[in-house]
């Protein structure tokens, strides 16, 4: 008898046994949230915080109806990066050379000593509350992109991508200090009342 | 004449599928790599408000996860009100502090400085609770928090 060819496997079920595995990974896969505000909490401390002149003090209220109250006046969301903003950029007693601000004597000395105090009730909803945060973390990067732009030609956002970029080709020690450098100039003092 | 005379017929021949599976195959592949199986299954509605200033978390393995929000569908007989889930079940305010410590211990000592506390709270929630939260963070010493949001326009959600 002559050499018979082997008989071809059938192959036509492969599509549905992939297909049968495509669907229950289809089914299984959540694209995980992996990104947000990041913050530090104060420790707990039983000294007695230190006296702040009331003027470099820049409080936001948020009551139980998520209604904002920004240095005593009724504010809108969208407007608090703006106010934000003027306050820490102010630079009233001329010690801050960087600052585009009015002088207004009456808001805050300069950026080192701007404390911005966020209050808040139980009864806010945690949706407000973020909103609040990410605008008053805005107005922090705005000053701080404008001044990095200012120095080094780029915005903060851009060197702090850099820095953790491993394959950024540049100087890492000296965008480490250049950051370093921003983040002085602009420090992010943002305090929470219990 | 042949016993087995093949029938002529005319109209379209069959379309080729041999590819097909090729096609299935490369889908497959993408969604196996894609896929990060879900750490915690949730018991609470966990709808995450939304933020355009956000920072990536990087380190995924020093990340504790808190979650926040009323209870769903499924356990209603839990109430309304929001609640704490840590790990797969619910659990208490005062809970949260073994659970910072049992997450510690179950990582290298020299990593447990950088450990990140990741809040996931339900946008409805109200503030109460995640004051508490932060609260008892403080007590044990976990500073380095970070609210989970999405990506997304705060003014217009």
């Amino acid at each position: 008898m002559s050499k018979r060819a082997a008989p071809e496997v059938n192959a036509g079920s492969m599509a549905d046994i992939a297909f049968l595995l495509l669907i229950f990974f289809l089914v299984t896969t959540t694209i995980e949230v992996d990104s947000g505000l990041n913050r530090k909490l104060p420790p707990i401390e039983e000294t007695e915080p230190p006296i702040i002149k009331q003027k470099n003090i820049f409080t936001v209220l948020l009551n139980g109806n998520d209604q904002l109250l920004v240095e005593d006046e009724i504010m809108e969301v969208k407007d608090l990066r703006e106010a934000a903003i003027a306050f820490l950029d102010n630079g009233g007693d001329g010690s801050c050379d960087y600052c585009k601000g009015k002088k207004d004597p009456e808001s805050s000395d300069n950026p080192a000593k701007a404390i911005i105090s966020l209050k808040n009730e139980r009864e806010t909803s945690y949706k407000q509350y973020i909103a609040v945060q990410n605008e008053l973390v805005a107005a922090y990067n705005v000053l701080r992109n404008k001044r990095a732009e200012a120095l080094y030609g780029k915005t903060f956002t851009e060197m702090e991508a850099n820095a953790n970029d491993v394959n950024w080709p540049g100087n890492k020690e000296r965008l480490k200090d250049q950051i370093e450098k921003i983040k002085l100039d602009y420090p992010q003092k943002l305090s929470e009342v219990q | 004449m042949s016993k087995f005379k093949k029938k002529k017929e005319g109209g379209i021949p069959a379309v080729n599928t041999a590819a097909l599976p090729d096609i299935v195959f490369m889908l497959l592949f993408f969604f196996m790599v894609a896929t990060v199986m879900r750490q915690n299954t949730l018991k609470i509605e966990n709808n995450l408000p939304f933020a355009d200033q956000v920072e990536k978390l990087d380190k995924k393995d020093l990340v504790m996860y808190i979650y926040a929000g009323k209870p769903s569908e499924n356990y209603k007989q839990y109430g309304t009100q929001a609640r704490i889930q840590l790990n797969d079940d619910f659990a208490n305010v005062s809970d949260i502090a073994s659970f910072i410590a049992a997450e510690r211990a179950s990582k290298r000592e020299e990593l447990v400085p950088f450990l990140t506390t990741a809040l996931k709270v339900d946008g409805e929630t109200n503030m109460g609770i995640v004051g508490d939260i932060k609260q008892e963070l403080r007590k044990v010493n976990a500073l380095k928090i970070n609210y989970t949001t999405k990506k997304g326009s705060v003014i217009n959600q």
